[in-house]
């Protein structure tokens, strides 16, 4: 079997009596086109903070490729090649969005350091950005601030941030949340086109999205792998049928 | 099309900025000359303003744009200026360039110790941890009376020549040169920096720390760098006032002075470089004159002062300037449309 680019063993977390996450056991392979999917209060959101970091599992082990990645800070992890969204836009509102890109570049360059150069006269950095920018498509709103563009283009600026850390394993927390429906076409269009030798991993509500866009579905319901397959067998599955319908019910 | 977009500022800082220096930025170093020449009886409170000027600056770099928040900045201010009063009234180090690296170094040392202790917290818990320290090394000068003089203040400091050429005169000529000469180094370094790959990231910080987070930046390394850095150069100020001076009061310590400075660099405006410049001119100015008119009740202008900017101009002296800027262009520019 091929190493995995991901991958948890009997990932737990609990606050206090409440199990949140409860022995996940996760691959993702290399190059995988992955969905996670659960109703409202799964645990997706808590298992995406103990994969990017930001919480510290319980119990259980986190695999970065080979690497044991439980303990490592958040920053490091990102250094490592594990690359995140946000599911609300966590951006440099102020800045331009040429800098929302070239600010991470510049991180995984080691230029970020760097206090003498002007950073505008780091051309292969900007360059790198606008070549970013190009293939998403917002070339023509680099020198605009962040917080003036539509909102479905502020979710092409956080997938161009971390698509500029030039990940191994990119983790996208629902790309389309909040983006009217008309808009989110262009979004898939956009991870379609995502290079292939990036394990994607994404976590959505947008049914839709999701089986056109994973050939492999995890359904987690309270804390806890339901069932993982191929989308057809997701869609003929009556547990997770069951789940949503009982969710649409609630 | 795009020509007709809203009135920017130009941006200080980042990747999109142009680091070149625009006619208007020697104008601060034309006045400065300008006054040495014109008011040789200021020279003394000109040279004041030169240094209130590089500390207000420091805490600019740390406040403006990595957006650390500080009460505590005199404890390296302070620490420099004993650092450079003791090394002279009591070991008998009077050369003016040895004492500024020794306030340096303490001041760094200060710096990267106490970064390293309280940048994991933020807001109000920094607030008051900064303050902590000041006034624990406020207690500790008052204390300490053997070395420091205490409530008294160090006297006997002596400066030798500078260079072996250049008397610190009574007039303060050859003081408000030197100042002016090392606040103008200070410009240069701390102007290269925030238009560096490195100032750019400080902006990223203070705009979204979790997001400079999540593009793998070591954040806490980063702050404690730049504490340092802003530490240090607090730390020369210090030293430059005491060399001036030729004196080391308590006063260099604890709320008071931190305070003040806050209060400068709100006046100029916080995060735009020559805010550092206005805000002290303007508040050492008012600070003499009033002082001299109302010696009992000065800080009430001070602080009515302060009032006004924090009430109608939330960007400082120098936002309002923007604003005034971009008012008188708009017409122009709106003229130029209607051409077309």
């Amino acid at each position: 079997m091929a190493e995995s680019a991901l991958q948890t063993e009997k990932l737990c977390k609990s606050f206090g009596a409440l199990t949140v996450a409860d022995r996940i056991d996760f691959r993702l392979e290399a190059g995988a086109r992955h969905a996670l999917i659960g109703p409202n209060g799964a645990g997706k959101t808590t298992f995406v903070n103990m994969l990017t970091g930001v919480l510290a599992p319980s119990s259980g082990r986190i695999l970065l490729g080979a690497q044991d990645i439980t303990r490592t800070r958040q920053s490091a992890r990102v250094r490592l090649g594990l690359g995140r969204t946000f599911q609300i836009t966590t951006l440099f509102r102020s800045l331009p969005v040429l800098d929302n890109v070239a600010l991470g570049i510049a991180e995984r360059e080691g230029a970020a350091r760097r206090m003498w150069k002007p950073a505008s006269r780091h051309d292969e950095i900007k360059q790198e950005a606008m070549a970013l920018l190009d293939t998403l498509g917002v070339a023509q709103d680099a020198s605009i601030a962040v917080q003036d563009l539509p909102y479905g283009r502020q979710r092409l600026v956080e997938i161009a941030i971390a698509l500029g850390l030039r990940p191994k394993v990119l983790l996208l927390d629902e790309p389309a949340a909040g983006v009217p429906s008309q808009d989110s076409g262009r979004i898939l269009e956009v991870l379609a086109g995502l290079p292939g030798d990036i394990a994607i991993l994404i976590i959505e509500h947008d049914m839709d999205l999701v089986f056109r866009f994973a050939k492999r579905i995890t359904v987690l319901v309270q804390g806890q792998i339901l069932v993982e397959g191929t989308p057809e067998e997701i869609a003929r599955d009556q547990r997770v049928r069951d789940v949503y319908l009982g969710e649409a019910h609630a | 099309m795009a020509a007709h977009g809203p009135v920017r500022s130009p941006r200080l800082s980042g990747y999109t900025s142009n680091p070149r220096i625009r006619w208007a930025e020697w104008l601060p170093w034309i006045a400065a000359l300008a006054f040495f020449f014109t008011l040789p009886e200021y020279l003394a409170l000109g040279g004041r303003i030169l240094i209130y000027i590089l500390f207000a600056l420091s805490l600019d770099l740390i406040l403006g744009y990595a957006g650390i928040i500080t009460l505590g900045h005199s404890a390296f201010f302070g620490l420099g200026a004993y650092t450079a009063g003791i090394l002279s009234a009591k070991y008998g180090f009077t050369d003016p360039f040895f004492q500024l690296a020794a306030a340096a170094a303490m001041a760094a040392l200060l710096g990267v110790a106490t970064g390293a202790l309280i940048l994991r917290t933020k807001a109000l818990t920094l607030l008051m941890l900064t303050l902590a320290i000041t006034s624990i090394l406020y207690e500790v000068a008052n204390r300490a009376s053997g070395l420091t003089g205490g409530n008294d203040g160090l006297s006997g400091v002596t400066v030798a020549p500078i260079l072996g050429l250049f008397k610190f005169d009574l007039f303060g000529r050859t003081a408000f040169v030197y100042c002016l000469i090392a606040l103008f180094l200070g410009w240069l370094f701390v102007r290269r920096l925030i238009y560096s790959p490195f100032g750019a990231m400080l902006t990223g910080i203070r705009e979204n720390t979790a997001r400079m987070y999540a593009v793998g930046a070591p954040v806490y390394w980063r702050l404690v760098l730049v504490y340092t850095i802003s530490a240090t150069m607090a730390g020369v100020a210090g030293a430059l006032l005491t060399q001036v001076n030729q004196f080391v009061g308590l006063n260099v310590l604890g709320l008071e002075p931190s305070g003040d400075l806050l209060v400068m660099l709100i006046l100029g405006g916080v995060g735009r470089l020559y805010g550092a410049f206005v805000g002290p001119v303007v508040y050492l100015i008012a600070q003499d004159y009033l002082a001299k008119q109302y010696p009992e009740y000065w800080y009430l202008g001070i602080g009515a002062l302060l009032i006004v900017v924090v009430l109608f101009a939330r960007g400082g002296i120098l936002g309002l300037a923007d604003q005034w800027l971009k008012a008188l262009s708009r017409p122009k520019s709106s003229a130029r449309a209607s051409a077309r």
